[in-house]
């Protein structure tokens, strides 16, 4: 483990960055910052792209600061590692249909709908649930569970292809958990707030780096 | 599986955790950063921390104490009270909850709650409904004026479908602090009349009760506040009880599996020779 990792949590305005930066600090790591300046992004060696909010605001907001061109640049060509979170997760995909259709960073194929459950299943699916790893993945590497939980919270949800979807969960239908492609990860639950599984989590994903 | 939340809340007064009991007795516990601290080493799902006296004293949200609070909350945080404009839920967010907490401001600017979702999406909005039964028929609280508001129930459920709201946070004034247990009623009445997760709290005395709200109605998750604050690892103890009988999320190392409980849902000494060799026992804390 290298604490001196240069980690940088992309601070677009409307995320919950505090507790993303406290998890995340909690595990000793000390090149921790928050920020939205091309350079802190370029000097980084890891970035996470936070989430709790609307998807049309937060790529209006990630557009307006031009944010997109710089992270293109920095995860498509230069292949920095990325881990989108909630709808962090949700903006790596071609577009939202949350309040309208919204482009997304267009990354991962596929896009995010509502969760369309039926009578028995209340939306938004919110709580612990458990996942199931589909693929041998970093994120995933150190956990105690074969299905470990984590915490969602999300009335939209990110179909994407098969080849993409690195955990699925169950509630009334599979929805996707995780996703990854390449050096591009995301996560539908929210790890800096699903205690020890998060944490450990992120420890893997810094570790994989 | 999904599982049922076991949620704590905090009443907070003037920055002290109080005991609440009837919505208009309190008695101090502590300071909230310590409480929150504690919930999260015994493994409590999610912390619902409510400033009362924010509104009453016309302060709005004390941000600094929220973020000492965040600090050491690694599960989702509901922050309520005093909050009245987006400059507030936009900080609030910032500085570390997850959802926010509205109760009073649905009588007196309804638009806030739509301005949340659509800034954060609506499950970060949660609704506290607060009821009290008068004549047989349950009517929602007004706690600023202490006493039931014209609103019917029912009626105010049928309201709330034109809010885009996350959760439902529902509390029986009656059972508030009573030890009586849940108002199963009044919860499946709610739970059949709103399409949304529905956290119930009021009148929880062990994690019997708890259990048996679990078992008999729909809600997500089941909120106590006093009982958790008055014996060491009482969450781990109550999840121990309530694991036998629902599914929810133990992953403590101190999960007491291998203790006895006594009718009331508290811990029976070992035996003398099996403490004896506990002494001896090296625990090595985990390395995450």
């Amino acid at each position: 483990m290298r604490l001196n990792q240069r980690i940088a949590i992309i601070d677009y305005g409307i995320g919950n960055i505090f507790s993303i930066l406290n998890s995340i600090n909690y595990l000793g790591y000390r090149n921790v910052i928050l920020t939205n300046k091309e350079l802190d992004l370029k000097k980084s060696d890891v970035l996470i792209l936070p989430g709790v909010g609307a998807f049309d605001e937060a790529i209006k907001t990630i557009k307006e600061k031009n944010l997109h061109h710089i992270l293109n640049e920095l995860v498509l060509v230069q292949k920095k590692n990325i881990l989108g979170i909630c709808v962090g997760m949700q903006m790596l995909s071609e577009g939202s249909y949350e309040n309208g259709w919204n482009e997304g960073l267009n990354w991962i194929e596929g896009k995010v709908k509502k969760l369309d459950l039926g009578e028995n299943f209340t939306v938004p699916h919110v709580g612990w649930n458990n996942i199931s790893v589909k693929s041998e993945n970093p994120l995933f590497s150190n956990m105690d569970a074969i299905e470990p939980h984590f915490y969602f919270d999300h009335s939209y949800h990110f179909d994407t292809t098969i080849d993409n979807i690195s955990s699925i969960c169950e509630y009334g239908i599979n929805i996707v958990s995780s996703v990854q492609k390449d050096n591009i990860y995301g996560v539908q639950f929210h790890p800096e707030k699903s205690q020890k599984n998060g944490l450990k989590l992120f420890r893997s994903f810094f570790n994989s780096i | 599986m999904l599982k049922k939340r076991i949620v704590a809340t905090l009443i907070v007064k003037d920055y002290i955790v109080v005991q609440s009991i009837g919505f208009n007795r309190y008695l101090p516990i502590g300071r909230p950063e310590i409480a929150v601290e504690y919930l999260n080493q015994w493994g409590i799902d999610e912390i619902i921390y409510l400033d009362i006296s924010a509104r009453a004293n016309k302060t709005g949200p004390n941000f600094e104490i929220v973020k000492k609070v965040a600090k050491k909350c690694f599960v989702p945080l509901t922050i309520g009270g005093g909050i009245n404009n987006i400059k507030q839920i936009k900080e609030l967010i910032k500085t570390g909850a997850d959802k926010v907490c509205f109760n009073n401001i649905l009588f007196s600017n309804p638009k806030i709650i739509s301005e949340t979702a659509s800034l954060f999406g609506n499950q970060c909005v949660v609704v506290s409904v607060d009821v009290v039964r008068k004549d047989g028929k349950y009517y929602v609280y007004d706690y600023l004026l202490k006493k039931s508001s014209q609103y019917e129930l029912l009626d105010y459920l049928f309201l709330l479908k034109n809010f885009e709201i996350g959760e439902v946070f529902l509390n029986s004034v009656d059972r508030d602090g009573s030890y009586l247990g849940y108002d199963t009623d009044l919860i499946n009445l709610v739970c059949n009349n709103v399409r949304l997760p529905v956290i119930c709290s009021g009148g929880a005395k062990n994690a019997s009760d708890i259990s048996k709200v679990l078992l008999e109605t729909n809600v997500s998750g089941a909120s106590a506040s006093n009982f958790f604050h008055f014996t060491e690892h009482s969450v781990n103890i109550t999840k121990k009880y309530i694991s036998e009988y629902n599914l929810i999320r133990v992953d403590n190392l101190i999960n007491y599996y291998d203790s006895e409980l006594d009718e009331n849902i508290r811990l029976l000494k070992k035996d003398d020779l099996i403490l004896e060799k506990m002494l001896f026992e090296k625990i090595i804390p985990e390395k995450i």
